[in-house]
């Protein structure tokens, strides 16, 4: 067995899995604060980037454009907390789920009838181009994907942690009517949390968007993030990290190791497939928090 | 006045365990069957059964199905479509492999075939719960639609994968016009319907109810997990094939793999939850409801602004308008439509007299 190509192909595929962790990450969030699993984040990485790179192509620059759709992802966040969470408070999850479906649908038909469905190529200045690291081809592009991934994480641990905002958002997350009793507001922490998620899917979307292209395939980055999500756990953002680690080296070494042998298109349902086998040695998945039933 | 059962006595065990205990219930029902096979097929023309009725039946079924395994065992599932297509594949490779088999035989085969894999795709529940099992539930989606397009055996080594359905011939007649296979799937739905109608209030049925509750209350009072929980796949299952195996037969005559996509699951899952969780009645109001919607944005939509917008701007527009439609239906009625019309029952049991 050739060791570094086996190292090449597991590093591409951690670095790969990075991106996937990003989308991750904005299931996490909303998750965690509101126990909403919002099947609308691919949508709105989509939706973000379609609005930055039309920006962009309106010659807004890269910050200015990052700053437009940053504002309006905060005026999605309130119009969902408005029209969606409020008149679904108290509903059990798989209600506020669908909910989230049909929230998805919108902003795809939004998105697509407002900016139209032509594929935008996305220039960001970072080119996809192999390095060499000690005998390794590794994608220039992959490294700085990661490094941001990394800087977000350590954003997102410290707004959590040490932040008043964060504090109340943990509260919230523990018990939403323990949180209310101590005037934590509800409403405003729901905001806070869709806008967060917002922008995670706006550094999510701009990063695949110069993978791939603006198009509506992006929305199909949130079937790619679900393995993930419960490998890690759906309340863990380590685990998201961790998670996307794990599936995106599982699904290359797959792809290149047992592709050859059971055929082609594997990595469709690779990721499903490994994460259902972590989760029944561990059903809440890697760092999930173990739930206690009681009768 | 009329919705009223006062009078009407139980005098017997089977008059107290009867399927519809009142009297107006009864009637409505048959009367219900009788303009479905009776006066539909006369009044009906070839747009309503091929493009409308046959699919809603259709995808009724596969509705109730899922709500067997989610509103009634509460094992949410997000691949109940791919139950269809193996359905679909399974029905054909047995037309197609033994010669002679009649067809409804060829029907409950793919039933059985399909409640076989679900079984085997339902062991994770018993470990996994929640949302996480849903994930894994697309586990079965992707893996389904990747093995029958990829091994070219299923669909008889033809190149694009797609299947056609074999002629259909049932005591000597030959099903093909749309009127005669609209029948078909009206027989085959109803008494299925039926089945799950008795199924879910026999003892099985409870014992899904008892673990959609409180599955550790459930087990330990002393119903078996192992047994409910894959009864519950097995069962919904079998009511996806044969869903399946009629959208291939007697709806498209010819399908591939992918016609049984997410997007189909979703639309089933939509059906439940629009209709109501956990009510066989609900699956139908479901259906007729994901079926005709668009349907009639699309009449609206090319009524509204002939020629004035393009046809993509109307397809967004669609989409955004179901997308709105579906929280709107979440935030007014939570619990469906089925809620709805018995509360509207409930209604007409005091009227005219309110008080």
């Amino acid at each position: 067995m050739d060791w570094s190509f086996f190292l090449e192909v597991l590093l591409g595929g951690l670095l790969a899995g990075v991106m996937y962790s990003l989308v991750a990450l904005g299931f996490v969030l909303i998750y965690k604060a509101s126990g909403v699993f919002n099947f609308a984040q691919g949508a709105m990485v989509f939706f973000a980037a379609l609005i930055f790179v039309s920006l962009v192509e309106k010659k807004w620059g890269l910050a200015g454009a990052a700053l437009g759709t940053a504002a309006v992802m905060v005026v999605v966040a309130f119009f969902v907390e408005r029209l969606v969470l409020r008149p679904l408070v108290n509903q059990p999850p798989i209600s506020l789920f669908m909910a989230t479906i049909g929230l998805a649908f919108l902003l795809e038909g939004a998105s697509q009838g407002l900016l139209g469905a032509q594929v935008h190529g996305l220039e960001i200045g970072i080119s996809d181009v192999p390095v060499e690291i000690r005998g390794i081809n590794v994608s220039k592009f992959d490294l700085f994907a990661a490094g941001v991934a990394a800087l977000l994480v350590l954003v997102l641990a410290f707004f959590f942690s040490k932040t008043r905002i964060g504090l109340s958002l943990r509260a919230v997350a523990d018990d939403h009517q323990a949180a209310l009793a101590v005037g934590v507001p509800l409403e405003r922490i729901w905001v806070i949390v869709w806008t967060a998620s917002g922008f995670v899917a706006l550094v999510a979307g701009i990063l695949w968007g110069s993978r791939t292209g603006v198009q509506f395939s992006l929305t199909f980055t949130a079937l790619k993030a679900l393995p993930v999500l419960i490998l890690g756990g759906f309340t863990s953002i380590p685990g998201a990290i961790v998670g996307g680690l794990i599936v995106g080296a599982g699904e290359k070494l797959a792809e290149v190791y047992l592709g050859p042998h059971i055929g082609s298109g594997i990595e469709n349902w690779f990721p499903y497939v490994l994460a259902t086998a972590f989760l029944l040695i561990r059903p809440e998945g890697l760092f999930g928090e173990r739930r206690i039933e009681r009768v | 006045m009329i919705y009223r059962e006062a009078g009407q006595f139980k005098t017997s065990y089977a008059a107290d365990g009867r399927i519809f205990p009142i009297r107006q219930d009864r009637i409505a029902m048959g009367g219900l069957f009788a303009v479905a096979f009776f006066l539909v097929p006369i009044l009906g023309n070839d747009y309503w059964f091929g493009a409308i009725l046959i699919p809603f039946l259709i995808l009724s079924l596969a509705a109730l199905g899922l709500n067997i395994l989610t509103g009634y065992a509460g094992q949410l599932s997000l691949g109940s479509a791919a139950f269809m297509a193996v359905g679909a594949f399974a029905a054909f490779n047995l037309m197609l492999r033994i010669p002679g088999l009649p067809v409804l035989v060829a029907f409950a085969g793919a039933g059985l075939v399909a409640a076989g894999v679900g079984l085997l795709f339902g062991l994770p529940s018993l470990r996994i719960k929640g949302f996480y099992l849903a994930v894994t539930t697309l586990a079965a989606q992707f893996v389904i639609e990747w093995v029958l397009t990829k091994f070219a055996w299923f669909s008889n080594y033809n190149p694009s994968g797609v299947i056609s359905a074999q002629k259909m011939v049932i005591l000597g007649m030959h099903i093909d016009k749309p009127v005669s296979r609209y029948l078909l799937t009206l027989g085959v739905v109803s008494v299925l319907a039926l089945v799950a109608k008795n199924l879910v209030r026999s003892r099985v049925g409870r014992a899904w109810m008892a673990v959609r509750d409180m599955d550790v209350a459930a087990e330990v009072i002393g119903i078996p997990m192992l047994r409910t929980k894959l009864s519950a796949f097995a069962v919904s299952s079998f009511y996806c094939g044969i869903a399946g195996a009629l959208w291939a037969f007697a709806y498209l005559g010819s399908v591939e793999p992918q016609a049984f996509d997410l997007t189909r699951s979703f639309q089933i899952l939509f059906m439940i939850i629009i209709g109501g969780m956990g009510s066989v009645l609900g699956s139908f109001l479901g259906a007729a409801f994901i079926v005709l919607l668009p349907i009639s944005l699309n009449v609206a939509a090319h009524s509204l602004f002939s020629g004035g917008v393009s046809q993509s701007l109307a397809s967004n527009l669609e989409l955004m308008t179901f997308g709105a439609l579906i929280i709107f239906f979440l935030a007014v009625e939570p619990h469906g439509l089925a809620r709805l019309w018995q509360i509207g029952k409930e209604k007409l049991r005091l009227w005219p007299f309110p008080h």
